[in-house]
């Protein structure tokens, strides 16, 4: 089912997406990859906090590159990172932080799905490699944080978009999994596709 | 475009690799798009061929991953331009970097510095070939990392045939899911050496989609993969579908009695490439 849905988004509409809908975002998301996570997590931690609000916008996985224009910032380029590599902390990231929409590409593992469905978020998969398509949807830089600190790929960016997508949800806040529900269909192909090979 | 400089000509060759997409790769991303049947499938593609159009109109890369710039130069030895072409090429880079712009992907193994223009150790990569005649073909292939990653080498004992090497192949895909950016095209280069095989792999991709080895047993072979492959569903993006590659293409070396060396190299489907000719009179064009 394609949504087009404007932010901030609450848990309990989040819980209604299913794996296999196609989400068009407007509003803000953020983009945060290793460093940004285990900074922001770090923050949290010490007590000093963060100075924006995750739950109100969507996390984009992604390195884009900006270039300079004017006072401001320029999207050249957005497309999505790989998820797999956040594994290592997103559930804790998800519990701490709760943005309900993970913008990504690949899919990730089971602890994040577990937080996905004890914080009501969900997974979406972003056309791998579409980084001049993402540059256009986005129609504002409003702001970096860490930029010194972490520099352009891992800084946390913050774009204003319109119709940001297609986003495939691949895991929901119920537990659904594309990538799993895949797996017995690709593996009984293979077997079929290498006893052909065998017989030719 | 017309005669340029050789320096206008690499410059034009490389914006036009990392904006616009070869048309046989369009061509192969639309027939993909018309036979796909899962609705998640076609939104991928959907959304790819949008992305191609929006680059090429907007001259920007298509890609934010604009690859590690890599070349293949097949250098008539009367030219009289042997000695100035890695300067040329290394100076292009660089400036290239700044003008596209292209993201600075040269990272020190060691000390993790970025030299910030694409320059470094054996970096742009340069593939020497000394062929007859007097003009200079230089072909350049940015790679981007994630479907690198997804290249591998396999020294199969030459017991299991060219069965085994079909199943090696399949089963290599299928294990890389939607990592390398599916379709794909997948350069398979058959014996040699291990170095060998992997370098055969990477000059396949050079090859046009649609295009076939001349050796009818290797022709029948990348249509019997690229059948098999597509047989799998693991689709666009690794979602599910019709099409998990757009070519396969074979190249091959004879062999060691003891060894059979598979190369798989994997591209995603952003296949960029351009081609600059360089004639004996200095002039030179973008031939493709």
């Amino acid at each position: 089912m394609k949504r087009e849905i404007t932010l901030p988004v609450q848990p309990e509409q989040v819980r209604e997406w299913r794996v296999g809908d196609i989400l068009f975002l407007t509003g803000t998301i953020f983009t945060a990859r290793d460093e940004a996570h285990l900074l922001m997590l770090e923050k949290q931690e010490s007590g000093e906090g963060i100075p924006f609000d995750p739950s109100q916008m969507a996390l984009f996985h992604c390195g884009p590159v900006v270039s300079p224009d004017g006072d401001g910032w320029k999207v050249i380029a957005a497309g999505p990172t790989t998820s797999i590599r956040m594994e290592l902390f997103e559930d804790k990231y998800l519990e701490t932080f709760r943005p309900p929409i993970i913008i990504g590409k690949g899919g990730m593992a089971d602890r994040t799905q577990a937080a996905l469905e004890s914080v009501g978020a969900v997974y979406t998969h972003y056309t791998g490699g579409a980084g001049a398509l993402a540059a256009k949807r986005i129609t504002a830089v409003q702001g970096v944080e860490w930029l010194e600190e972490l520099g352009m790929p891992e800084a946390a960016w913050f774009f204003e978009v319109k119709d940001f997508g297609p986003l495939l949800v691949t895991m929901d806040a119920a537990g659904n999994n594309l990538y799993k529900d895949l797996e017995p269909t690709i593996a009984a192909n293979v077997k079929d596709v290498l006893a052909r090979i065998d017989a030719s | 475009m017309g005669a340029m400089t050789i320096q206008e000509a690499l410059g034009a060759a490389l914006k036009q690799a990392a904006t616009v997409l070869p048309q046989d790769v369009v061509l192969g991303l639309q027939q993909a798009r018309e036979r796909e049947s899962s609705p998640m499938g076609a939104a991928q593609l959907d959304a790819i061929l949008e992305n191609v159009n929006v680059a090429r109109d907007g001259a920007v890369p298509m890609c934010q991953d604009t690859g590690i710039q890599t070349f293949f130069v097949q250098a008539g030895v009367d030219s009289p331009f042997l000695k100035n072409l890695k300067g040329w090429i290394c100076d292009a880079v660089t400036q290239a970097t700044k003008d596209i712009p292209l993201r600075p992907n040269t990272v020190d193994p060691f000390t993790g510095k970025n030299p910030g223009d694409n320059s470094g150790r054996y970096m742009p990569f340069i593939n020497w070939e000394l062929v007859d005649g007097s003009d200079v073909l230089i072909s350049v292939l940015p790679k981007g990392g994630g479907s690198e990653n997804m290249s591998t080498l396999k020294m199969l004992p030459p017991g299991v045939g060219i069965k085994g090497i079909k199943k090696a192949v399949i089963e290599h895909i299928v294990s890389c899911q939607g990592k390398p950016c599916p379709p794909t095209i997948v350069g398979v280069g058959i014996g040699g050496g291990a170095d060998i095989a992997m370098k055969l792999g990477k000059k396949a991709i050079l090859r046009k989609i649609g295009s076939e080895n001349p050796v009818p047993e290797a022709a029948a072979v990348e249509k019997e993969l690229l059948e098999l492959v597509n047989a799998t569903g693991v689709g666009p993006m690794g979602v599910g579908g019709e099409t998990t590659c757009l070519a396969v293409h074979v190249e091959y070396a004879h062999r060691h009695p003891a060894s059979l060396p598979l190369g798989i190299l994997v591209q995603c489907w952003a296949d960029r490439r351009a081609q600059v000719r360089l004639s004996a009179d200095g002039t030179a064009e973008v031939i493709a």
